[in-house]
């Protein structure tokens, strides 16, 4: 089982806890068998479109190599395809025939539903009614792609709640279905698992930003929710002392700056909670950071001091938002939005942002608050 | 030999007088709910109980003190909290152990703690029937009195039928942990589902009918309790 440091672990009830060492155990064979892991490639490839080009942002940030590495331009729109291919394949090796999934912004649902599309997969995914009302085309894609779009009504009816809606039809369908987390939080292996599948965007962007700057960055920037893009990206840079890690969350929604150790699905992390350990509500504009956990390798990264975080607020997003469409004609998703809004003022040279994912689906919330 | 009824409250402020009429109904034991935002092992029922019960201010120290009250009308009941592991985790795993023994819990059940997670924190085990061999006999190792069969894989509340899959749970529990009492939950709550699950187990858990129950006063849970006594006595 894997713990970074005091985070993660398995705190879920008993009925899953098998499930999960089968998932451990085929997990740790599909990486070690070659054909599963050419499948894999071979997907990402010709079916994704990886790897995702790099490209210097010279008007949005003048005066600083600011390199975006374009996870936006991936089938789907977003880096969440990374993840949920490799899951979909190990969900086949496993014999399981059902998806479930939650989704906040709607990209991992939209990547979720692709996969099962592709594949042959029963899918359900579990999207709260905020987020289905913010996020209408998103919603619109899932059930076009032929996935069943399960609104989940009670709490703060977003990600939070879509994560514990699915966790549960999980509980209660664990001998046919495959919960595929949309996130590097869960119970374990889940983290390792999708860290793992992400990390394709820090290989890939060491070795373009070598290849574009012939050096390595000062810095490298994604924003954090649960951390799946942010994770995957500081993968390739962990080793590289001198590369400064920052991760950036959502003002209303910090769990690393703000939160306390807590249990939130099946993972000891940093949680927005009270000191009663209830888990307490969190805001963003952008509702694929909107969610009080995250994690636990952030955590961990931010206790020992290898990865820095910090926040941007709903009104910095939209501004970056607007000043990347304006300066370079791309449209970002407000989750990068947050990470775009800090390294433009970092004193650094040379910086590597994660463009995480396409704002198609944010049109109308930014059109309502311009 | 009588089987056990054990019956699921929510700690809220009039739990003590609700706890008493479940005595009275015939319950031998009382399970205090002390509410989790995130609840995963739970269905609507008790999901909404315990939002009601954060709404009304029913944090970790108001649910120990109501714990406190139901034992001081309650000497000769066991009674036992049970809960989610983030309550623990913020309150400190033994201190929360230490404060609920001295407010009179007889032992503690933690919805989201497998049996290998905190080794030390003694409580009762649940098994389910995706549990393997080797995990039920740990668990019936280090179970506190008794072993909770959890009879579905699902989340807790009512379902028409009783569980098919209690029987085979049961028979591997009987061999696997020999002489640990096995009580059964999830799922139960007509008194023929209490008869068939009790003829397989030496006593059953009823938590979101016994709520529902709850919600027209103690009257009426003393009761319903009372029909699952019948059911189990006859």
């Amino acid at each position: 089982m894997s713990w970074f440091g005091p985070y993660g672990g398995r705190f879920v009830p008993e009925t899953l806890v098998p499930a999960l060492d089968e998932l451990e155990r085929g997990w740790r064979e599909a990486l070690a068998d070659d054909a599963f892991r050419r499948e894999l490639h071979e997907l990402l490839t010709a079916y994704a479109g990886r790897p995702t080009p790099l490209t210097l942002a010279e008007r949005f940030a003048p005066g600083t190599s600011l390199y975006l590495k374009r996870e936006d331009l991936l089938h789907t729109g977003a880096h969440k395809l990374n993840n949920a291919l490799g899951q979909a394949l190990l969900a086949r090796r496993l014999g399981k025939r059902r998806i479930v999934a939650e989704t906040g912004a709607g990209q991992h649902g939209v990547a979720t539903a692709t996969v099962c599309a592709r594949f042959g997969l029963a899918c359900v995914v579990y999207m709260g009614e905020e987020d289905l009302r913010r996020q209408r085309p998103n919603v619109e894609r899932m059930r076009l792609l032929g996935a069943e779009v399960r609104p989940v009504g009670f709490g703060t009816r977003t990600l939070k709640e879509a994560t514990s809606e699915a966790i549960r039809d999980w509980i209660s369908n664990v001998e046919t279905t495959h919960y595929l987390i949309g996130s590097c939080v869960g119970p374990s292996p889940y983290p390792e698992l999708v860290a793992e599948l992400q990390a394709v965007i820090g290989r890939e962007a060491r070795e373009q930003v070598l290849a574009a700057a012939g050096r390595l960055p000062d810095a490298v920037v994604a924003c954090v929710g649960g951390g799946s893009n942010a994770i995957g990206l500081f993968r390739g840079f962990l080793a590289d002392e001198d590369v400064r890690l920052i991760g950036v969350e959502a003002a209303g929604a910090a769990s690393l700056a703000s939160g306390r150790p807590a249990v939130l699905h099946g993972a000891r992390s940093s949680v927005l909670a009270d000191e009663d350990g209830q888990i307490v509500d969190a805001h963003s504009i952008s509702a694929g950071l909107d969610y009080p956990g995250v994690g636990p390798e952030h955590a961990f990264l931010r206790d020992s001091g290898r990865a820095e975080y910090t926040v941007a607020s709903d009104e910095e997003a939209l501004a970056a938002f607007r000043d990347l469409a304006r300066s370079e004609g791309i449209l970002p998703a407000l989750e990068p939005a947050h990470a775009l809004a800090r390294a433009r003022d970092l004193d650094a040279e040379l910086v590597l942002v994660c463009l995480s994912g396409r704002g198609d689906k944010d049109l109308a919330e930014v059109l309502a608050r311009s | 030999m009588s089987k056990t009824l054990v019956v699921y409250l929510m700690a809220v402020p009039e739990a003590p007088e609700l706890a008493a009429a479940a005595v009275e109904g015939g319950a031998d034991a009382v399970e205090l709910g002390f509410p989790f935002s995130d609840p995963l092992a739970d269905g609507p029922v008790i999901r909404r109980a315990a939002e009601r019960a954060l709404a009304l201010g029913m944090r970790t120290s108001a649910c120990l003190a109501v714990l406190a009250r139901t034992r001081d009308l309650l000497p000769g009941t066991r009674l036992i909290p049970m809960t989610y592991a983030s309550l623990l985790e913020a309150y400190g795993w033994q201190r929360f152990a230490a404060d609920a023994e001295a407010a009179g819990a007889s032992s503690l059940i933690v919805a989201d703690l497998p049996v290998d997670e905190q080794p030390e924190l003694r409580r009762v085990q649940l098994v389910a029937p995706t549990s393997t061999d080797e995990r039920i006999r740990l668990a019936g190792e280090r179970t506190d009195g008794w072993l909770y069969l959890v009879t579905l894989a699902g989340t807790t509340g009512p379902r028409a039928e009783l569980s098919p899959a209690l029987s085979g749970l049961a028979a591997r529990a009987r061999a696997l942990a020999p002489g640990v009492p096995l009580y059964a939950g999830f799922g139960i709550s007509t008194p023929e589902q209490a008869r068939a699950a009790a003829a397989l187990a030496d006593g059953i858990v009823v938590g979101s009918r016994a709520l529902q129950a709850a919600e027209d006063g103690p009257g009426a849970l003393r009761a319903y309790v009372a029909t699952l006594r019948r059911a189990l006595d006859s």
